[in-house]
């Protein structure tokens, strides 16, 4: 009894010494690597920066991009225009996030009889997908105004807005079809079973499945949106891109390009986050999940 | 946040770097300034003169029947303003008609850094101070002045005042000292539509997308004589402060920029620049100036 208490604490002592010896290494083994991977960073920058400062044509790069003056001087007008990439992004996503949907329902209706519904959301997908979004733009931007229709706007964001949608359905549409694809065909027997009707299963059974599966890839087309809203520029209209632009050509220095640049950064770099956050979390679930059944 | 930190490093050095470069020397291009021998100009091509300008080059400015690469107009062909000033100032520097050679030259290209693919580009570029510190300017070839154009019937088409213009959608292109003549100048209520191509702005008058459009006045007469049907050019804009000229446009640093005002000097003291003003771009005096 005596010499089994004497030994126990022993016991308990190496333990915990090697469990602190352990996690003391592991603790090494961990500022080991982080001095690593500091001075592999740091080598790798210098040798970009050197590089990049000793190449022959950097003073005049650095003349012509990095005017500290040019890119300060012209931000706050181009924050002011980007106001409106901002609304244009909003208010296009709202649009997409619906005509997406009912194309992705459309090609997703079995049986014959919606032949038709179906090669008609195939077509549009195609074209929508196919043709560049600068050129759709365009075309609907300057070509449907020139019809001179009585009642039809002439506006070009509007029709910026129009284009950016048709091109943007056809990507979230496919999205929207990957996640109701996904969505194993027994959920929509067994809801038919239950004497839910066809509509019935996709509205409460199907698309709750199948949408929350696609947020991630649904948001990184978001992501694509707000950049492409610098396209609206090439109709004239002073966006971002565009404000830009005017201010590199007016003094022929393009550190207005960077003053763009870093504001559509700011915007993406949140919402890319936010989709690595959403994908990590999913794939939590997931597992769990995995655990449970 | 150890990433995030790392990545700021990152940038710092990135900055540091990009500052430090600052107080590098420039390197300069180019043999002696004093010289102005054919045989030592500093050329992209030896023994050739390459001139660049955007496509579709368009008259008033350009001339002749296109034939591929060139749309619209042929800078190949001496017809047209800016084609006939190119080769009269190749003449003067010594080259002959064959030894000219035209590549195209987009707007934005004409000053991006780096090494020019021409010796000069001529493409309706206006001198200012903040451009003239990017790229070498020529001295004048042309002193122009800006103006407006509308269609015919619209209501801002009987307006006879700058002050005027101000209640109108107006729009420009982009690179053009017009946008900034609106905006200092006219000081419009809506904020006025910038093209990045002719076409476009073109379109957009044709469509009444926008009321006025406010272009060089021998650009106007063209878009009201072909581009656009049933236009007219409402006025020209009082001379500026200073006035506003056509230069062309070379690399920074490039003495050959000595032996082309030279050239251009030439010119004008011996009444060439006059003469090819008064045959190709005549019509663009006549237009009612704006108070």
């Amino acid at each position: 009894m005596a010499s089994e208490g004497d030994r126990r604490p022993d016991l308990e002592v190496e333990a915990r010494r090697s469990r602190v010896l352990g996690g003391l290494r592991l603790e090494a083994e961990g500022a080991r690597g982080v001095a690593i991977a500091l001075l592999s960073t740091a080598v790798f920058l210098t040798a970009v920066v050197v590089a990049v400062t000793q190449s022959p044509g950097w003073p005049e790069v650095h003349r012509a991009f990095f005017g500290w003056h040019d890119i300060t001087s012209t931000f706050p007008e181009i924050a002011r225009a980007f106001k409106l990439n901002v609304k244009i992004f909003l208010v296009c996503e709202v649009f997409i996030l619906i005509l997406a949907l009912v194309i992705a329902v459309l090609r997703s209706l079995p049986g014959p009889v919606f032949f038709p519904l179906r090669a008609l959301a195939i077509i549009y997908t195609d074209l929508a997908r196919g043709v560049p979004t600068i050129l759709v733009i365009a075309l609907l931007g300057y070509g449907v105004p020139g019809l001179q229709l009585q009642g039809v706007p002439t506006s070009r964001v509007f029709w910026a807005g129009v284009g950016l949608v048709l091109v943007y359905s056809g990507y979230v549409a496919e999205v929207y079809r990957a996640g109701i694809e996904s969505v194993h065909p027994s959920q929509e027997a067994a809801a038919r079973s239950l004497g839910l009707s066809r509509f019935q299963a996709l509205r409460r059974v199907i698309l709750p499945q199948a949408v929350r599966r696609v947020i991630p890839p649904l948001l990184n087309d978001f992501i694509g949106l707000q950049k492409d809203t610098a396209l609206v520029g090439t109709l004239g209209v002073v966006e971002a891109f565009n404000q830009s632009m005017i201010d590199s050509s007016a003094t022929f220095t393009f550190g207005a390009y960077l003053a763009a640049a870093s504001l559509f950064v700011l915007l993406t770099i949140p919402l890319a986050r936010l989709t690595d956050w959403l994908i990590l979390r999913d794939r939590r679930r997931r597992q769990a999940g995995g655990l449970l059944t | 946040m150890r990433k995030l930190g790392l990545f700021g490093l990152g940038l710092l050095v990135i900055a540091l770097a990009a500052a430090c470069g600052s107080t590098k020397k420039q390197t300069a291009t180019g043999g002696s300034p004093s010289s102005c021998a054919k045989g030592s100009l500093n050329l992209v091509t030896p023994g050739q003169l390459t001139v660049g300008t955007d496509n579709p080059a368009f008259p008033p400015w350009y001339g002749g029947t296109p034939h591929s690469p060139w749309k619209v107009s042929d800078p190949r062909s001496g017809k047209g303003y800016e084609s006939a000033v190119a080769y009269a100032v190749a003449k003067q520097l010594g080259f002959s008609k064959s030894e000219v050679t035209w590549v195209h030259v987009p707007f934005a290209t004409s000053y991006a850094p780096g090494s020019k693919s021409f010796d000069f580009d001529i493409n309706q570029i206006s001198y200012t101070p903040a451009r003239a510190k990017q790229v070498a300017f020529s001295d004048s070839y042309y002193d122009v002045n800006q103006s407006v154009v509308v269609n015919n019937g619209t209501k801002i088409a009987s307006v006879t005042t700058v002050k005027g213009l101000a209640p109108y959608e107006l729009g420009a292109q982009l690179g053009t000292t017009s946008y900034q003549f609106i905006q200092n100048t006219i000081k419009p209520a809506k904020k006025p539509s910038v093209f990045p191509t002719n076409a476009g702005a073109v379109q957009a008058l044709k469509n009444k997308q926008i009321d006025g459009l406010v272009v060089d006045l021998p650009t106007a007469f063209y878009v009201t004589a072909v581009q656009v049907p049933n236009s007219k050019v409402l006025g020209q804009f009082p001379a500026q402060p200073g006035g506003e000229h056509f230069g062309l446009v070379l690399a920074k640093g490039n003495s050959l920029v000595t032996c082309v005002n030279k050239a251009l000097s030439t010119l004008r003291g011996n009444g060439t620049l006059m003469q090819l003003q008064q045959q190709w771009l005549a019509k663009a005096t006549g237009a009612p100036i704006l108070k």
